[in-house]
């Protein structure tokens, strides 16, 4: 439907082995300056990349392009065939049971076993024949972690899939997201506005301005990361430094 | 009902839990009481001689007229055309109204096509197109099935072709990235989401069906519950027309609970149907 060809067609030679590639990617909507400007990107297998900027950097946009939900204009995009998204909201379709909204679009006899493994997985064994509107804010995103795992993506994606939630949902979360990673080891890119949310998970944070990635450091930390550690403090300033935030 | 939210979630509390436990009885008794009362004073008016049963039956005599035309088997007959009527009209309204909302739902070539004219047809009433329908139809059954079916068409019309229309973008989007087929996503996501509105516009439907009902039966009709009551205008018969009334308003009711049954039973996900089943 759209440009985003299997990698082993698009990848440019320099990155082959990586799982997702940019390359010169371009968007703009009408007139107006460039969303994306030339935007190039590689995304290892099992790496763990987040992305960070402000509103209007073009991160969504990036997103949405990966995802395949717009177009690619100009430039390539190469990614696995098995992609998942999990946005802000769950968009759980409120008709459909949460094991079956798990499983949506997924055919066999063994449906529900699968549904019911991955739910227990991500803590939701309870809710499994519950409606989507009885869920609370931090299940919806459990139930929406699931939908996007049980196809074993090789690469997913999360959109701020925690800004919604309270701060100690939040916490449980970002955990839980690190666990199933470990587990997975899918290739993960993190669309987010919390840079300590960045720090904790990923092995990687990009920071992109006016369409084009201003800061790319890697985050070589040992898992489970401590706010308390030096190198944590220190990577946290560059980024905050990096999205013009100067803090003390 | 929101009115009992308010007060739970609120300090006063513990004193509302009892009251709103036997406001209900008292209210079915409240409730009911002044209607019992209008109709008692009817009886009155009319066995004193103050209202002239030429002008208005008595309900005693509307319950004994009743009565005898069910024992000589007139008031069954009458119905079951009515029914007959009012039932195969609407099978055809909702046939004609899913098809067509469907056809202008889910294409844009198919909106630009249907819409319109439906759109036109619509700011018609109805109702005007009875001396056409006897040209055409002539007096027997059709005309009146016609009506019917033209009438409640565009309630179910509107409101599915609205519904499939407002779906949220966003499921929509996701089940792109889910990779759902468009038979899939049209199964899975619009139908179910337009739902809502397709019982709204049933609803509407069933009680514009009577309506053409009503004006299609007294004008050229040999049975039916307004032919009855029209038969009944000749000679002076309000009792029996009362009843033709009575019987609208056991209909008119009757219908709206089969499609509020429809509502609770197949919208159960709603947690607005679970709090009104609880509660």
């Amino acid at each position: 439907m759209n440009a985003v060809a299997p990698v082993a067609q698009g990848a440019v030679a320099a990155s082959r082995d990586a799982a997702v590639v940019v390359h010169g990617l371009t968007r703009r909507f009408g007139d107006g300056p460039a969303v994306l400007d030339r935007l190039d990107l590689a995304i290892a297998p099992g790496e763990f990349v987040a992305l960070l900027g402000h509103s209007g950097s073009g991160k969504s946009t990036l997103l949405r392009t990966l995802a395949g939900l717009d177009p690619v204009t100009e430039g390539s995009v190469a990614r696995p065939r098995e992609v998942s998204v999990v946005f802000q909201e769950s968009r759980l379709l409120p008709w459909k049971r949460v094991w079956q909204n798990t499983v949506l679009g997924q055919d066999g006899a063994d449906r529900r076993d699968r549904a019911v493994a991955v739910l227990e997985e991500v803590g939701l064994g309870h809710r499994i024949d519950a409606w989507p509107l009885t869920l609370s804010g931090g299940e919806a995103q459990r139930a929406a972690l699931a939908r996007a795992l049980v196809r074993e993506p090789a690469f997913l994606m999360l959109d701020e899939p925690f800004a919604a939630l309270d701060a100690l949902t939040r916490l449980k979360m970002q955990q839980l997201v690190s666990d199933l990673w470990t587990r997975h080891r899918c290739s993960v890119l993190l669309v987010t506005h919390d840079v300590d949310e960045a720090l904790l998970l990923a092995d990687r944070a990009v920071v992109l301005e006016r369409g084009r990635i201003r800061t790319d450091v890697p985050i070589p930390m040992d898992r489970p990361r401590r706010h308390a550690d030096p190198r944590f403090e220190h990577l946290r300033s560059v980024l905050l430094e990096s999205l013009g935030v100067h803090d003390g | 009902m929101s009115g009992t939210l308010i007060r739970t979630a609120s300090p006063v509390a513990a004193r509302a839990v009892p009251r709103s436990a036997w406001r209900p009885r008292l209210g079915v008794l409240t409730r009911y009481a002044s209607p019992f009362f209008l109709v008692l004073l009817w009886q009155a008016a009319c066995s004193t001689g103050f209202l002239s049963t030429r002008l208005v039956a008595s309900p005693a005599q509307i319950v004994a007229t009743g009565w005898s035309l069910t024992r000589d088997g007139s008031l069954q007959t009458n119905l079951a055309v009515s029914l007959a009527r009012a039932g195969s009209g609407l099978a055809i309204a909702f046939v004609a109204g899913v098809g067509l909302a469907l056809i202008s739902g889910l294409s844009r070539l198919g909106e630009d096509i249907v819409d319109a004219p439906l759109q036109i047809l619509r700011t018609l009433p109805a109702l005007a197109l009875v001396p056409l329908f006897i040209l055409w139809f002539g007096i027997g059954e059709t005309p009146k099935i016609a009506l019917v079916a033209l009438g409640s068409s565009f309630p179910i019309y509107l409101n599915l072709h609205k519904g499939i229309r407002s779906i949220d973008p966003k499921l929509l989007e996701m089940a792109r990235t889910l990779g759902l087929s468009r038979a899939r996503t049209i199964r899975d996501v619009i139908l179910p989401g337009a739902l809502p509105d397709l019982l709204v516009g049933l609803r509407f439907a069933v009680g514009i069906s009577w309506l053409m009902l009503v004006v299609a039966e007294q004008v050229n009709a040999d049975s039916g519950i307004g032919h009855m009551m029209m038969d009944a205008e000749d000679f002076l018969r309000t009792d029996i027309i009362l009843v033709g009334l009575v019987i609208y308003g056991l209909l008119g009711l009757a219908s709206d609970q089969i499609v509020r049954f429809l509502e609770t039973t197949l919208l159960s996900w709603r947690p607005s149907h679970r709090i009104a089943r609880s509660a």
